[in-house]
């Protein structure tokens, strides 16, 4: 069947599919400060799910939990239809890849992947096939005999990898798997990570706090604040359809009007917001009465920037002066100054290169910001 | 034991021990030094207690038993404040108590104002330098406390080191009399609680930040201000630490004013010691322990706990 | 500008504060070699001080008895130093924990003569009830240093632990080692260096003790420290220099090579990081 195929690599759209773990309303207090608030969470086989947030947002005490290092304060957490919620972390088919690496000081690479398989009570012969098999997969055999202090960052990254990853586990959990890295590394070793995570099929969870990390990974993000999610979804999604001020200017930026809801149409919205003075029209329909408050979110590279007034100028356009330019090499940021004090930001592609040496756009010019009816979001909360 | 049904108790309750240690190994970790420092640590105060509460006899053991049985089975408790009392009379006591304090508080400033520069030095010197000057600091740490006092008596001494080597350069024609004063008191404890006051400023020291004192001097402060603006504030917990490792040992010491200040200076912990050994006033000892307890050791837990309370808090 | 003046001042301040150290023991030293009965007056160079001293029975006695107190002591100390330690910083909070840190940190703060005294007092009413310990001497010696340098021993466990991360042992867990297993695999061997310190400072305390030794100690049972004493309190006495000399000499040997080896295993892993970042 095709729709399956699709299904495939979308499980959370599938109405049968049966996720691998549940979150139910689980809570975490630690004294009178809650960590995690009643949050429910549903996590499907083979994904690869990002926890966003800031620190202290709660990303770290649900991971542990899910690990079974903190137990919930209510709350169940089931794994494969299992309820693990008081089963302690020795006895969990879940491993984790420690933000630190916690690699065993006193052990040698070997002993340190092979730990896991020991304490199991695997043969000897086994352990050792399937400790060298997996130095294999992450290039690391020759540096078998090495203790930990002997190694540089990122072999210590794949040691702790290998690991974590021996006893295939139903679940690898990372915290911050990449934080440790320098950039240059970070980025060759989030592909490395997928393509690890791709081949064996195994459901990653991802703690992290750099969004471009969780864009570049994961099938599905949750945006954590406060110890309750704020939204959940594909990176797409959550950038595209911010379901909250909070979310659309914690990923990435936006630029963010405030309004009230002029008229609503059946295939349109129309926003007036007064600081700035400018009328939104949005062309699709919602579900929001006349009349009420609302905010309007506009991405950077979703404005155009033009010395001429745009065709209809009534609607999605404002003028402004530029009051500074920032020059990326691939993109230029403008901040441009509208009315007495709002800034407004557009980061627009270099396209073709300046003549003379003279920008398209120059300081304390004067433009027309316009957009798309389709690129403002329209957030109530 | 001959009572079968004690016996049969007690093989019951090793037998729920034994099951319950092998449950639970964390019991077992925890239950054997607990259970050593009960014994052998709370146990002693509360028999020091019991008997600073009696009277003293001449016996074995010299002093009248708490409880008494008086025929009929009617149990006679005999408690005595008598020797509080005396501490409380005996202006000996009191003068004692404080001359030990005068005397371990100055050492203690002694010590804080050779300890602290040397401290200082030794942060601020270059790694291999570092290290010999922290060994050296230490090193006499591990030599014996006693000879280390014994050597000082060797220097002050009437025909010591030092009053030779002063005879023999012209300076005083009699020896200066040293040993057996305070002076030696002082020199003996500044001598040897020193490395006690260097290696807490040291540990503190380690941990500043050195750009703090460059931040200060490129805000405009001298040196002098810097210095107490910014480094002394910043050093006070090690100072404060160095100075309790100090002052607390240094009050209750015996073998310091006994070598070096023979029967000339005072000092409480050989007030004790004499009380109980030279005098066999067992009960008075007690009691000199308990109020030495009471008046130094308990405000200086109570103290600690705060300070540990303080840095959880944090 | 001051800088110049400043760092004369500290180089001052610690060449005296060592010199302060240190010339008081090299004194001691060099009267070891005096000729002449009168410790400082100087009567010719003579090794005969040290014949003297090892003559004498007494001395070799107690040099065993203190080192065999201190042994066992180090080794009872280590153990249950570790697991108070142990208890205090990985256990959380469990019954009576306050009573617990307050009586491991005590012996810290107490001065020895009231250590001492209560221990003594205990022992005598131990007998009188129990009947034991029948005689003072080894054992009672023994019990007592246990007593207060376990409590070194904790605090060397404790700031260990604490400084070290607690990853290791949840890493360990995760892999599925139960709690007991953590602690064989895992902690333990990274407290061995702690360990270690404190069975050193342990032996160390217990040697150089006076004050608890003579209240504890029974007929018979002298020793180094109580006979050091029994001798220096009615004056200087060349033997002693002599086994001072002896004593001074062991010790820096000792560190000097303890240094030795922390400095050759500083350096190797200097390379070895050198290398890894090679490759």
């Amino acid at each position: 069947m095709s729709q399956s195929i699709d299904y495939n690599d979308r499980p959370w759209l599938d109405p049968e599919a049966e996720p691998f773990i549940k979150v139910q309303s689980v809570s975490k207090h630690f004294g009178d400060f809650t960590a995690v608030d009643s949050v429910d969470l549903e996590i499907y086989k083979g994904e690869l799910f990002c926890l966003l947030g800031g620190s202290g947002c709660g990303k770290t005490t649900l991971l542990r939990m899910l690990a079974g290092f903190e137990t919930p304060s209510s709350g169940s957490i089931l794994i494969d239809g299992v309820n693990m919620t008081d089963v302690p972390p020795y006895e969990r088919p879940v491993n984790m890849m420690f933000q630190s690496y916690a690699l065993f000081p006193h052990m040698t690479v070997e002993s340190n992947v092979g730990y896991g398989l020991r304490r199991d009570g695997i043969a000897k012969e086994e352990i050792r096939q399937r400790v060298e098999d997996m130095l294999a997969m992450v290039e690391l055999t020759q540096f078998r005999k090495r203790k930990p202090h002997q190694l540089s960052g990122g072999q210590k990254q794949r040691v702790a990898l290998a690991r974590s990853l021996i006893k295939q586990p139903k679940m690898l959990l990372l915290d911050e798997p990449l934080a440790a890295l320098d950039k240059r590394l970070r980025v060759q070793t989030q592909y490395e990570l997928m393509n690890i995570q791709d081949k064996l099929g195994v459901t990653f969870v991802v703690v992290t706090h750099d969004q471009e990390e969780a864009m570049t990974l994961s099938t599905r993000i949750a945006v954590m604040d406060l110890g309750r999610f704020q939204q959940i979804g594909t990176p797409t999604e959550i950038y595209e359809f911010p379901s909250s001020r909070l979310v659309a200017t914690f990923i990435g930026n936006a630029n963010m009007f405030e309004g009230r809801v002029t008229e609503n149409g059946i295939d349109h919205v129309i926003v007036e917001s007064k600081d700035p003075a400018c009328s939104f029209y949005i062309d699709h329909g919602m579900s929001i009465a006349e009349g009420s408050k609302v905010w309007v979110a506009l991405r950077p590279e979703k404005i155009q920037v033009s010395k001429q007034p745009p065709g209809d100028s009534n609607f999605n356009c404002i003028k402004g002066m530029v009051n500074d330019i920032g020059y990326l090499g691939g993109t230029s940021t403008y901040r441009v100054l509208i009315g007495d004090d709002r800034i407004v930001e557009i980061t627009s592609p270099n396209l073709s290169r300046p003549k003379d040496g003279n920008p398209p756009i120059d300081w304390d010019e004067e433009i027309y910001l316009s957009w798309e009816a389709s690129n403002p979001v329209v957030l109530t909360k | 034991m001959s009572d079968p049904a004690a016996s049969s108790t007690q093989s019951r309750l090793l037998h729920r021990l034994s099951h319950l240690l092998q449950r639970n190994w964390r019991s077992l970790v925890l239950f054997i030094p607990f259970f050593w420092l009960l014994l052998f640590f709370l146990a002693p105060f509360f028999i020091v207690l019991k008997i600073s509460l009696a009277e003293t006899i001449i016996a074995s053991p010299p002093f009248t038993p708490m409880i008494e049985w008086v025929d009929e089975g009617i149990m006679h408790i005999r408690v005595v404040i008598d020797n509080y009392a005396y501490l409380w009379e005996d202006d000996l006591y009191a003068k004692t108590y404080l001359n030990s304090i005068k005397i371990s508080s100055i050492s203690t400033i002694l010590c804080l104002l050779i300890g602290y520069p040397m401290a200082y030095a030794i942060v601020r010197s270059s790694h291999t330098t570092k290290h010999i000057l922290l060994m050296l600091v230490i090193l006499p740490f591990w030599t014996s406390f006693l000879l280390r006092v014994y050597a000082w008596m060797g220097l002050l001494a009437d025909q010591g080191t030092i009053n030779n080597l002063l005879i023999a350069i012209g300076i005083i024609d009699e020896p200066l009399r040293m040993l057996y004063t305070p002076f030696a008191v002082y020199v003996g404890i500044v001598y040897t609680y020193v490395p006690f006051m260097i290696l807490p400023l040291y540990a503190n020291m380690e941990k500043i930040d050195w750009t703090l004192l460059e931040a200060a001097a490129d805000l405009g402060a001298k040196p002098m201000t810097t210095f107490f603006t910014v480094t002394l504030p910043i050093t006070l917990p090690g100072i404060i630490a160095g100075s309790l490792l100090v002052f607390i040992p240094a009050t209750g010491e015996y073998v310091i004013p006994d070598l070096l200040g023979g029967g000339n200076v005072l000092m409480i912990g050989r007030v004790l010691y004499n009380e109980f050994n030279a005098n066999i006033d067992w009960p008075v000892a007690s009691a000199v322990a308990i109020a030495l307890l009471l008046l130094l050791v308990l405000p200086m837990m109570l103290y600690q706990h705060m300070q540990a309370k303080q840095v959880e808090a944090e | 500008m001051n800088n110049g003046r400043k760092s004369r001042f500290l180089f001052t301040a610690t060449c005296f504060g060592i010199a302060f150290l240190y010339v008081p023991m090299i004194l001691l030293i060099f009267y070891s070699f005096n000729k002449s009965r009168i410790v400082p007056v100087w009567g010719g160079f003579s090794t005969k001080w040290y014949g003297v001293l090892f003559e004498s029975e007494e001395v070799w006695e107690a040099i065993a008895l203190s080192l065999k107190i201190a042994t066992v002591n180090a080794s009872f100390a280590m153990i249950l130093g570790t697991l108070a330690g142990l208890a205090l910083v990985r256990f959380g909070r469990f019954k009576g924990r306050t009573l617990f840190s307050g009586m491991i940190s005590a012996p810290l703060v107490m001065p020895e003569v009231i250590t001492g005294l209560s221990l003594l007092l205990l022992f005598i009413t131990l007998k009188e009830f129990v009947g034991w310990p029948d005689q003072r001497g080894f054992t009672t010696i023994t019990i007592a240093h246990i007593t207060f340098s376990m409590a070194y021993v904790a605090v060397i466990i404790q700031s260990r632990l604490t400084g070290m991360a607690q990853d290791l042992e949840e890493a360990a867990q995760d892999l599925g080692a139960k709690p007991l297993r953590v602690l064989i695999d895992i902690t333990l061997p990274l407290l061995a260096p702690g360990m270690l310190a404190g069975w050193l400072l342990a032996f160390t305390l217990s040697l150089d003790d006076l004050i608890i030794a003579s209240f504890v100690t029974g007929p018979g049972a002298v020793t180094l420290p109580i006979l050091i004493y029994s001798r220096i309190r009615l004056g200087l006495r060349p033997d002693i220099n002599a086994l001072a000399t002896i004593i001074i000499l062991v010790v820096a040997i000792g560190v000097l090579v303890a240094a030795w080896v922390m400095f050759r295993q500083q350096k190797q892993r200097e390379l070895e990081l050198s290398m890894s970042e090679e490759a």
